[in-house]
């Protein structure tokens, strides 16, 4: 099943065109990496995609429905992370699940029984009532995924979820994005590390608001003739003409 | 209902954990109903003055022992000469002085001359409406003026309506009720909203099924439900310590607050839509609302004796139509029907500031 479909999506600001007639299909539960340096179009596609920003011209439908006219049922049925941190700082661990479970629309059985069950997924039983602000980064970005997916969307949108963080907790956040993958969630992510690059089933390559590569990591390793998922982005990111 | 509870008490908690918000909340009314209501003050007590007498009859003697014994004058010391005068002027020991003409009992038209310190004109002219009041009531002056059967004279007598004491307080109770509600509604949202595109929780809300237009109310209702508060407590603290009266209806004060605390609320959202940042946030509302709200709205300065361009230019500050309201039904006991154009005033701007927000709004979710 698609749960994602692209088709010629394209979006103007003016004279400039920031994301010029994409196509691709994301399958449920599949690991979709979107990639491109900074500037490609990324974040602007992925907006498209969310529903906050109205595309000029091309057609999308996520989780079945219409960027165009069907924004609000989009919203219900996605996640969102962003690079920057998605959690409230000065709210109680459980108070942020609790605000996101009450925003989704979750009744106040199903948020305490998800509360329970997420803290003891992310082993932070003792950390219920610290402040979100006084966790280490690694453990925040873990929580933050895990409240993006509480009301278990069809698909989760992560913008770079992984900055800053060092490798062993991104391995750890990796397994829960696997975790996710296989419940049937569907994850579209942004990344700047080409590593991650590899975990992912599929990915796309943007460079100037085009989509120049769309494969398995192994097929474009083999069609670049490259040894690893970077040397291909720089070979397709050497062609970019455009500034940031 | 329930996404829109859930981030109403989000809200909350941002406010009772944030010691500054905490701050502005509870320390500013009060600190600024005692700053006014005592320290900053037109009022006139205990200003030392002298006389200078150069005729020394019981008139003039009863004169100046009347404005000794009222409680807005304090006899520093006589002087002899005009010079003298000078000299304490000078040295600031005295804000006014009276002079009385030789022979000012039996002078057929006498004249007191009054000499008033005016390094602050709003004080000096106080002063001398104080002076010249105790003069012409003064009981001397009329025996005097009956019994030597001089030409009548018509001594006005008046009488202070609505503040017989004269009571800065009576002006700066409504003035600091229109500053805190604009500092708390425009001042504390603004920042709000601008710290969530700051932290980027804002993107999360607006990709979440949560409608802007609930975000919005959601991040304005806890200050308009504080400000409310605080205008409870002003009302209090203004009733029990200052002693200004409360003439008119509650209710209508309250219903004229929250209108004006929509208005305030919409410019909070509209300065959100500019800034970038809490500071600029902070800085925008200061400059653009705290300032204009201090300087053009009658509270400070008279707005009669400002240029008339700068007359015209309050019309738009909503300040200064709460402000006035607030005054005809606190102090002067009026009804609906006497506020009824700064009502109306107040609702259009809601109104207008409203939809232009919403507008900015959405277009900076683009």
């Amino acid at each position: 099943m698609k749960v994602i479909e692209v088709e010629k999506l394209t979006k103007q600001f003016g004279d400039f065109i920031a994301v010029d007639h994409i196509s691709f299909d994301v399958d449920q539960g599949e690991i979709f990496g979107f990639l491109g340096a900074n500037g490609a179009g990324k974040t602007t596609a992925m907006r498209m995609l969310c529903g906050l920003s109205i595309p000029t011209s091309g057609k999308a439908r996520v989780a079945g429905y219409d960027v165009y006219k069907q924004t609000e049922q989009i919203k219900k049925n996605i996640g969102y992370m962003s690079q920057k941190f998605s959690l409230y700082g000065d709210l109680k661990v459980w108070e942020n699940i609790r605000l996101f479970g009450g925003i989704y629309g979750l009744t106040d059985k199903e948020i305490a029984a998800k509360t329970d069950e997420l803290l003891h997924i992310l082993d932070m039983e003792n950390e219920r009532n610290t402040m979100v602000d006084s966790l280490p980064l690694g453990w925040k970005q873990k929580l933050s995924f895990s409240v993006a997916i509480i009301h278990e969307p069809k698909v989760v949108f992560l913008d770079e979820p992984t900055g800053g963080v060092d490798p062993v907790t991104r391995r750890q956040f990796w397994e829960l994005i696997y975790q996710a993958a296989q419940r049937g969630i569907t994850i579209f992510v942004t990344t700047h590390y080409m590593d991650e690059a590899e975990y992912c089933n599929r990915v796309s390559i943007m460079v100037d608001g085009k989509i120049e590569a769309l494969d398995k990591p192994s097929v474009l390793k083999a069609d670049y003739h490259a040894e690893n998922m970077n040397q291909v982005f720089q070979a397709l990111a050497r062609k970019a003409t455009r500034e940031e | 209902m329930k996404q829109f509870l859930s981030f109403v008490r989000k809200e909350f908690y941002h406010i009772f954990r944030d010691v500054r918000t905490m701050m502005i909340l509870l320390v500013m009314p009060v600190i600024l109903i005692i700053l006014f209501g005592f320290a900053i003050t037109t009022e006139v007590t205990s200003v030392p003055f002298t006389v200078f007498d150069q005729s020394r009859d019981d008139v003039t003697e009863k004169i100046t022992e009347q404005l000794n014994a009222s409680e807005y004058f304090d006899l520093y010391d006589t002087a002899g000469s005009y010079e003298e005068i000078r000299l304490l002027f000078r040295k600031e020991k005295i804000k006014i002085a009276i002079i009385y003409p030789p022979q000012f009992a039996s002078a057929y038209e006498p004249v007191i001359q009054i000499l008033v310190d005016a390094t602050d004109p709003n004080q000096a002219t106080s002063l001398t409406q104080y002076a010249t009041t105790i003069i012409s009531s003064s009981p001397a002056i009329r025996v005097e003026a009956t019994s030597l059967s001089r030409n009548p004279v018509l001594l006005p007598v008046t009488y202070l309506l609505y503040n017989p004491l004269m009571k800065g307080a009576y002006n700066f109770v409504p003035g600091v009720m229109g500053l805190i509600l604009m500092l708390i509604c425009a001042l504390m949202t603004s920042v709000g909203i601008v710290r969530e595109k700051e932290t980027g929780t804002m993107e999360v809300l607006l990709v979440s099924p949560l409608k802007p237009i609930y975000i919005i109310l959601a991040k304005g209702a806890p200050y308009l439900l504080l400000s409310m508060v605080n205008i409870a407590s002003i009302l209090l603290l203004s009733y029990y310590v200052l002693d200004v009266p409360i003439e008119g209806s509650v209710t209508l004060l309250f219903m004229l607050s929250i209108i004006y605390s929509i208005v305030s609320l919409s410019l909070g959202l509209l300065i959100s839509t500019v800034a970038d940042s809490q500071q600029s946030a902070m800085l925008i509302s200061g400059m653009a609302l705290m300032l204009p709200v201090m300087l053009l709205s009658d509270m400070l300065f008279p707005m009669e004796s400002m240029p008339y361009i700068l007359q015209l230019l309050s019309n738009i500050i909503p300040a200064k139509w709460y402000i006035m309201a607030v005054k005809d039904v606190m102090i002067k006991g009026l009804g609906t029907v006497a506020i009824m154009k700064e009502l109306i005033i107040l609702t259009v701007m809601a109104i207008v500031l409203i939809a232009i927000s919403l507008k900015r709004f959405k277009i900076r979710l683009e």
